[in-house]
């Protein structure tokens, strides 16, 4: 039995230690948000936030999470409101969308980090996570947008 | 106002069912021989069965049953903004379902060639509008009161006298028993509310939170899950094999042989059946499986490019399209122009492996999944389990990504002959390995282009491809000739230039293939823009007013105008690099500008691109653009970043390490402009792909003098 906290819950999980923590997520707690899109951390579609940093769950064993703080996209805010949601949303970043999730909790870090970023830092922040649909321009965008919607929601 | 009468082989279709609610559709049959309504009563005493597109309750909400599949391209926005605008309802009122897989009710779903909003918007309006009206026509009556004081807005009519006003939702039972109005009258584009304005996409807010359910989502009770270890040259024989390790792995259940048709083939696997998604694959992975790969050839990339090479150098193919007398010409031309092109293979490589959910119930099926053509699904399997076609239930998620890829069938079969064994749903999941390796692939085609130029003038075009024809992996219409040959190439031109000939040399072997974003187009557009600018070149024209020169089309014209005022072309810099192309695809054209210059390190860098999309009639600008983006970035790893090779009939590429997609450092900046006119709707999902990397190339022989011929070529090392 191994006990994860997943978005403020706690789970005893009892699954092989091995099992990477992208198909516990998945399989055993339901949360499907969080996307298997290569098995080999090459795509970044199921990034989640460990501790609060990011970390590729398709390459992450269940037994590192034992214990530890665990965010998915469902756990990113409580009602699709934080800001870089609100800018996705205003923005019409997704197409297919399968990647989207893996895209906000790579920017979710980076935002908290450096909450006025520039291109180039976009560039080295993101460039873990593809897009097939080819949203790139929009997610560039959409992370300025979101820089300034959470400047604005600091100053209120 | 204009009226709209229904097109030709359609019929609206009325019903209330039992009094509580409003209900239209269209139906395409084969038989009927010109328009015509019937009254729900006829409908039912004939045994048609309503398809219900449009249901309005009696809560007022309306519910859409959307028969295509929202695979990126927006149509889950855009044809509700469609019924929105004429039904005089709020977007927020309307509700999407995905139909199941019936072209007996909805004709054709297959989500492909760009065809969703041009092949139903004539429909989708006319049904909005004429339950607008019967919606009007019994408000008036329950008034007592003349149609003409009446009117609708935000689901509700009016009486403008008055100001009096009933819900949708209070007039439907009336309304469903009313003859449907043989005519009724649609908005013009300037009187257009919703359509053409950029809405949000409705979609967006379950993409961002993790909600939207793709086929890897879907979860049944007592599902189990299935990896397959397949033949790594897809038409292996299983051998033997060994499961002693696999069946080690804890969760795992039961390993067995299983067959997935393609086509008229049969491929071979190894199912491995466990309690997670994870212990199938680590199953799968223990596997010892013997292929007996005899019987076919083993293909070795170089070869397939040789063989091209020779093909269109040697024979003079099968006849696509032909005027005037190009041969005679080229051969007493002085100036002139003999080049070949080279495409590579192409993995679709959606973000969301292939999987598929299936429940197999003896005499019923139900099946789950991100799927492009439920309705050919449907019809697959009851034809090769000899279930009845109703009886087999296919369910379209929502799709990360299909490009063509997610519209093949084998799949969800492969699903079923899993489930039928176990005797409980599964899901079927495939690696990425799987995905990658397995195909079918965008085929890789060769093109040779031969030009003469006399006086300036462009005298004769001579077109020949050598590659496999998609049409022929899967019929075995071996020996056709590939009428696909000329996609792509702008129709205005054989009006400007006497000699043009296409021609397809075909090219067969066992390689699985299959459709990829923009088809044809997407190869065929590299070839002949390439070899139309390097035509400017020899004829000493800028690239631009060649165009102008060659198409003489208005709409043509104006988008040339457009490309020239929005890149700035007449303002083009020395050490920048222009290239500019304009394709045909689905109905629409899309012209291309690139601005490329050198990087410190030496390499090409990608200034800016400027894409202008004619697709006539559109409804929502902004999802045009951000298809039109993303098909850039599709385009530009095409033709600079990755390929599919085969070595020893063994795909190379297995995973995203080899098969480098462009990231977030490598997007260009792309503007996008839609031009604004009321012509037939053309598609919008693929066009933006074709044009961009012979508008590329371009601009890099702009820059530096060196031609590109052969993708994918490396931008560090031009």
């Amino acid at each position: 039995m191994i006990t994860v906290t997943v978005n403020g819950q706690r789970h005893d999980i009892d699954a092989d230690p091995n099992m990477p923590l992208l198909w516990a997520i998945r399989d055993i707690l339901g949360l499907t948000g969080t996307k298997y899109g290569c098995g080999a951390a090459q795509c970044g579609a199921c990034t989640v936030h460990l501790n609060g940093e990011s970390i590729r769950s398709c390459c992450t064993k269940l037994s590192r999470a034992a214990g530890q703080q665990i965010i998915t996209i469902e756990g990113l805010s409580a009602n699709n409101n934080h800001p870089l949601q609100l800018a996705w949303n205003e923005m019409n970043v997704p197409q297919c969308g399968y990647c989207q999730s893996g895209q906000l909790m790579s920017a979710a870090v980076l935002l908290r980090e450096n909450p006025n970023p520039t291109d180039q830092d976009i560039d080295d922040a993101m460039s873990g996570n593809i897009c097939r649909c080819g949203t790139y321009q929009r997610i560039r965008a959409a992370i300025h947008r979101a820089a300034d919607l959470a400047r604005e929601g600091a100053k209120s | 106002m204009e009226t709209n009468a229904i097109s030709r082989r359609n019929f609206i279709r009325v019903s209330g069912l039992a009094g509580t609610a409003l209900c239209l559709g269209f139906y395409s049959s084969a038989n009927a021989k010109e328009d015509q309504l019937i009254h729900a009563a006829d409908a039912e005493k004939s045994g048609i069965q309503m398809n219900a597109w449009i249901n309005i309750g009696t809560d007022g909400k309306v519910t859409l049953t959307d028969h295509r599949a929202e695979m990126g391209q927006g149509s889950y926005q855009s044809v509700p903004q469609i019924i929105a605008e004429e039904l005089e309802v709020d977007m927020k009122d309307i509700n999407i379902i995905f139909a199941q897989g019936d072209n007996k009710k909805y004709g054709s779903q297959i989500t492909g060639g760009s065809s969703t909003i041009r092949g139903s918007y004539k429909n989708l309006l006319k049904l909005s509008a004429t339950a607008r009206e019967m919606l009007i026509a019994a408000a008036a009556a329950k008034w007592g009161v003349p149609v003409s004081e009446c009117y609708a807005e935000s689901g509700n009519v009016l009486h403008k006298p008055s100001g009096k006003k009933f819900h949708y939702g209070e007039l439907v039972t009336d309304a469903s028993k009313l003859e449907a109005p043989k005519e009724v009258q649609l908005k013009k584009a300037s009187e257009y509310k919703l359509i053409r304005k950029p809405l949000n996409r409705r979609d967006t807010p379950l993409k961002t939170n993790g909600e939207a359910t793709f086929g890897l989502d879907k979860k049944l009770p007592g599902m189990l899950y299935a990896a397959v270890e397949r033949s790594p040259r897809q038409r292996g024989k299983i051998k033997s094999f060994d499961d002693t390790a696999a069946k080690k792995i804890p969760g795992v259940q039961k390993v067995f042989k299983v067959q997935m048709a393609v086509f008229n083939t049969n491929r071979e696997g190894v199912a491995v059946i466990a309690n997670s998604t994870w212990a199938a694959i680590e199953g799968k992975k223990a596997l010892r499986v013997e292929w007996d790969d005899s019987g076919f050839e083993h293909i070795n990339t170089p070869d397939i490019y040789k063989k091209h090479e020779e093909l269109l150098k040697t024979s003079e193919g099968l006849s696509v399209k032909k005027q005037g007398d190009v041969d005679a010409v080229l051969k007493q031309s002085t100036k002139t122009l003999d080049a070949i092109y080279q495409t590579p293979y192409q993995s679709h490589a959606a973000m969301e492996p292939l999987n598929c959910v299936a429940h197999y119930q003896g005499d019923k099926v139900e099946i789950w999944g991100p799927i492009q053509a439920p309705d050919w699904i449907q019809a697959d399997i009851s034809g090769r389990l000899k279930i009845p076609q109703e009886n087999v239930i296919v369910n379209m998620t929502f799709l990360g990504g299909g490009f063509g890829r997610k519209a093949f069938m084998d799949y969800p079969h492969e699903a079923v002959m899993i489930s039928k064994e176990i005797g409980s749903p599964v899901q079927v999941v495939w690696t990425r390995e799987d995905d990658m390796t397995q195909g079918p692939y965008r085929a890789g085609v060769s093109y040779r282009g031969q030009g003469a130029i006399d006086n300036g003038q462009v005298t004769a075009l001579k077109f020949k491809m050598a590659g496999q024809n998609i049409d022929h992996w899967q019929t075995d219409k071996r020996g056709q000739a590939n009428d696909s040959a000329s996609e792509g190439f702008l129709k205005p031109y054989f009006d400007s230039i006497k000699n043009i000939s296409f021609a397809d040399v075909p090219y067969e072997m066992p390689l699985p293939n299959m459709w990829w974003r923009s088809v044809y187009a997407s190869t065929n557009g590299f070839a002949y823009e390439s070899f139309m600018n390097e035509m400017a070149g020899l004829a000493g024209k800028d690239q631009l007013d060649f165009r102008r020169e060659y198409l003489k089309d208005e709409r043509c014209q104006r988008l040339i105008d457009k490309m020239e005022e929005v890149s700035g072309w007449k303002n083009r810099g020395k050490n920048e690099g222009y290239g500019v192309a304009i394709t045909e695809c689905f109905s629409s054209t899309v012209g291309q500008v690139v601005k490329v210059s050198r990087k410190s390190n030496g390499g090409i860098k990608i200034d800016h691109v400027w894409a202008v999309m004619d697709c006539g009639w559109y409804v929502n600008p902004d999802i045009i653009k951000a298809q039109v983006e993303g098909s850039v970035v599709m385009a530009l790893g095409a033709a600079t970043t990755h390929e599919i090779t085969f070595k020893d009939g063994l795909t190379e590429q297995r995973n995203f390490y080899a098969y480098q997609m462009p990231r977030m450092n490598d997007a260009p900046v792309v503007d996008v402009y839609v031009m604004d006119n009321n012509e037939d709707a053309g598609g919008v999902g693929e066009p933006g792909l074709p044009p961009f990397t012979p508008a590329l190339t371009e601009a890099i022989f702009d820059l530096t003098g060196k031609r590109i011929r052969k993708l994918p070529f490396n931008m560090n090392a031009v």
